[in-house]
């Protein structure tokens, strides 16, 4: 008998002698369900705002402006920073995980510049004149982006908390799958910045 | 409580607890006080339906800024039909039946040691804390609390100079929706993980008791349908304060002046807004009806009829109630050919309903029925969802609702459903595992009286709304005799308040009997209903962590009458220790 993840249904229980017993997990199936569920608020958060999107822009007072350029450098960072993350993941399946934990690094880093790079946009259409309060169009940018931004910053975190696992040794060649979790947040997100890069940029 | 446990000190244990125990019987009282104001603001309404000329002087003294020289002012009569649908829905029904029974029962059904993520399962209730805390304090903030309606529809609450309410009342209600919002998420992710990985040896998804398969199904609807209205809380906060045009239209004139707003449209929040509004009807109504299954199974003690085809009915119900939400816009503003859309899926909605509602029928078919008070309450349910489920069918339908809506005729199914059918849940659920909740029974004579006051008031008053609202009485209005059309049917109004003070004094007896027992009440012992689930492999109360190891599963929930009348094999009984002359009957 299988369960519902397809993990035998035989449960470790962890009754350790003179402490609280630990509660028992199939652990193999618990950490990818919660991130599936996971993934599916933001995507439904984000597909409201699509739709939210497609019919505010039938509006009579839309004005379309042009995206500030630095988005595209920022789209850059944000790619490569998942494909870092895959040679990170590569280098701990390789046991090396001192290159692993410098991919993890760097990917981090891009996901910060990628942040700045956000904030510099939002500046550089400001000084536009397209204030949140003046052009529909310029307020979905700014909206989407910091919600975006809020979930970007939060995978910044798991990555980092990754990271200092890496550094403690937590992670070995066939123990890896926080890395693994984290990577498919990240790749996530990445991909609902590529299509929210996409509707904004239809004018 | 175990060793483990009693380890703890006394604010771990009981108040930032991990156990989900502890947490569901935490959301339950919270939901009891939050209770005690919802209905305290109903009686405030009944009276101003009842009698919406008189004066009352004692309550210009108890209450100065609502009754201003002793006459209820229009804009706290709106404050109040707001905030009474939005603390019953959200602070009550979601806490009391989804978050708190969920809570104690989902790791004892399905044979876990605890959720999941326990420290998250704390962090949801710590966060609903706040959030009442906020929907409360909204009331004492200058111009009251929100009073734009359950539904906060713009531009009333997307502007703050448009009703007393619309100013900081408006933004504290989005700030603690926000945080109820985070916290119903938090729970329902929990829920979905430890149903659906936490599960002990044997126990398959089909050998699942109902009520996890139905709390399974909410807490899905719940993670699909709440983002959306996130997202138009987010827009609503940037119009209120950032001077966005998400959902406010041009030509809006606020006290003599033309704003500068433009292009927006209120429509696209009323979407946003149904698009969680009405699967979270569903996140409430179906705990209730798995709870009457438990229930129903357990003291007609006969295996629930059609187990199979209540689960597919369940899945089936949640796919299209998100896909119906526009049944509550017919009057909004749409194409009539999509308005034949949304009636077309939602008189679609019957058929898995009817399926349900035949099942919970014919369990209770040749039934050995033991009339207890939770069994009463279960059947009470078996009832309401046929009853309010009528007036839906008119509801659901373009033609009929466009007469219909806005009318009292609404008020009356809603709160059929998501009022008499959930909350006749929570006490099901709370009459049947008080035992397991702190080792003691409630009082059965009290528990009838209890329930014989509540349905004998609950029905005639709900039905009598929908014929109020046949006869074209108008919702949310501050005087029902202002229209000369709808005068004659006042008395009616005067019957339905009548009504609700028997409803408050069954709520009382239950009160009395709730207290009671859980000091005085007679010991129960482990399994004290004969009932064949996990939860009844416990002591009583459930102590922390609830097994050292949980039990394996060899069987279906409601092996019941497999040995002869009253005879039962528990989930947890091995094949080999089967001594009947019927084979095991599997779910």
């Amino acid at each position: 008998m299988n369960g519902f993840d397809g993990t035998p249904d035989l449960i470790p229980v962890h009754v350790a002698v003179n402490s609280e017993p630990k509660i028992s997990h199939r652990s193999s199936g618990l950490y990818p369900m919660f991130l599936l569920a996971v993934l599916a608020t933001v995507m439904m958060l984000f597909a409201a705002f699509t739709a939210a999107l497609i019919v505010r822009r039938t509006g009579s007072d839309w004005v379309p402006v042009q995206i500030p350029s630095v988005v595209w450098l920022n789209t850059v960072f944000i790619v490569t920073s998942s494909i870092l993350l895959e040679c990170a993941k590569k280098a701990f399946s390789r046991g090396s995980g001192s290159q692993a934990s410098l991919w993890l690094g760097y990917s981090i880093a891009l996901g910060v510049l990628f942040l700045i790079g956000q904030l510099i946009a939002w500046s550089v259409l400001n000084d536009q004149g397209f204030l949140l309060s003046t052009n529909t169009h310029a307020a979905f940018f700014y909206m989407l982006s910091g919600v975006h931004g809020a979930h970007v910053l939060g995978g910044i975190g798991v990555l980092v908390w990754t990271l200092r696992r890496a550094l403690a040794g937590a992670y070995g060649i066939d123990q890896y799958r926080g890395v693994a979790h984290a990577a498919i947040y990240w790749h996530c997100v990445g991909a609902v910045w590529i299509h929210l890069l996409v509707l904004l940029s239809i004018t | 409580m175990s060793s483990a446990h009693a380890g703890l000190p006394f604010w771990r244990r009981y108040i930032f607890s991990t156990d989900h125990k502890v947490i569901g019987i935490q959301y339950i009282l919270t939901a009891v006080f939050m209770a005690l104001v919802a209905v305290g603001l109903s009686v405030l309404i009944r009276m101003q339906m009842t009698w919406p000329v008189r004066l009352w002087p004692i309550m210009e003294q108890l209450l100065p800024t609502a009754y201003e020289g002793g006459a209820l002012k229009p804009e706290f009569y709106l404050t109040m039909v707001t905030m009474h649908g939005t603390i019953m829905v959200f602070f009550v029904i979601s806490l009391a039946l989804v978050s708190g029974v969920g809570n104690f029962i989902i790791p004892l059904q399905v044979g876990a040691r605890d959720m999941a993520y326990p420290f998250l399962n704390m962090l949801s209730y710590w966060t609903i804390v706040p959030a009442c805390l906020i929907m409360l304090a909204s009331f004492f903030v200058e111009g009251g609390a929100a009073a734009g309606g359950w539904t906060s529809y713009p531009p009333l609450s997307a502007l703050p100079g448009a009703l007393p309410g619309s100013g900081l009342g408006q933004t504290l209600w989005i700030l603690g929706m926000a945080l109820f919002i985070v916290s119903f998420t938090m729970g329902s992710l929990n829920f979905a993980t430890t149903i659906l990985n936490l599960r002990t040896k044997g126990m398959s998804l089909m050998r699942m008791p109902l009520t996890v398969w139905t709390l399974l199904v909410s807490s899905v609807l719940g993670i699909l349908a709440f983002p959306p209205l996130t997202a138009a809380a987010i827009m609503l906060l940037l119009d209120r304060h950032g001077g966005t045009s998400f959902f406010l239209p041009e030509g809006l004139v606020l006290g003599g002046n033309v704003l500068a707003y433009e292009g927006g449209t209120p429509l696209l929040f009323q979407h946003l807004f149904w698009f969680l509004g009405h699967p979270e009807v569903y996140v409430l109504v179906l705990p209730a009806l798995g709870i009457a299954f438990d229930v129903v199974a357990t003291f007609g003690r006969r295996p629930v009829f059609g187990y199979r085809t209540t689960v597919w009915a369940l899945i089936v119900a949640a796919v299209l109630s998100m896909i119906v939400w526009g049944h509550h816009m017919f009057t909004s503003g749409m194409n009539p050919y999509l308005g034949e859309y949304f009636s077309i899926v939602t008189v679609l909605i019957t058929l898995p309903f009817a399926v349900i509602g035949v099942n919970l029928v014919a369990s209770l078919w040749r039934a050995d029925i033991r009339l207890t008070t939770a069994m009463l309450f279960a059947i009470g349910i078996i009832s309401a969802v046929g009853t309010g489920g009528l007036g839906g069918l008119w509801l659901g339908t373009a033609a009929s609702d466009i007469y219909f809506h806005s009318s009292v005729f609404v008020v009356g199914h809603f709160h059929f459903m998501i009022g008499v059918v959930t909350s006749f849940g929570i006490f099901a659920a709370i009459y049947y595992w008080f035992p397991k909740m702190f080792g003691r029974h409630m009082n059965e004579t009290l528990g009838k009286i209890h329930f014989w006051l509540t349905i004998s008031s609950v029905f005639p008053a709900f039905i009598g709304m929908h014929y109020l609202g046949l006869g074209g009485a108008l919702r949310r209005v501050y005087d029902p005799t202002y229209y000369e059309y709808v005068r004659p049917l006042q008395e009616m109004n005067v019957w339905i308040t009548f009504l609700l003070f028997v409803a408050i004094a069954g709520q009382l007896v239950f009160f009395v009997n709730l207290f009671r027992s859980l000091f005085w009440g007679t010991r129960a012992e482990a399994n004290p209903w004969n009932g064949a689930t996990l939860e009844w492999t416990t002591p009583s109360p459930a102590p922390h962590l609830n097994w050292n190891e949980p039990p394996t599963v060899y069987g279906g929930p409601y092996q019941y009458r497999v040995n002869g009348v009253g005879g039962y094999v528990a989930q947890h009984t091995p094949p080999e220790e089967i001594k009947c002359p019927v084979g095991p009957h599997e779910g």
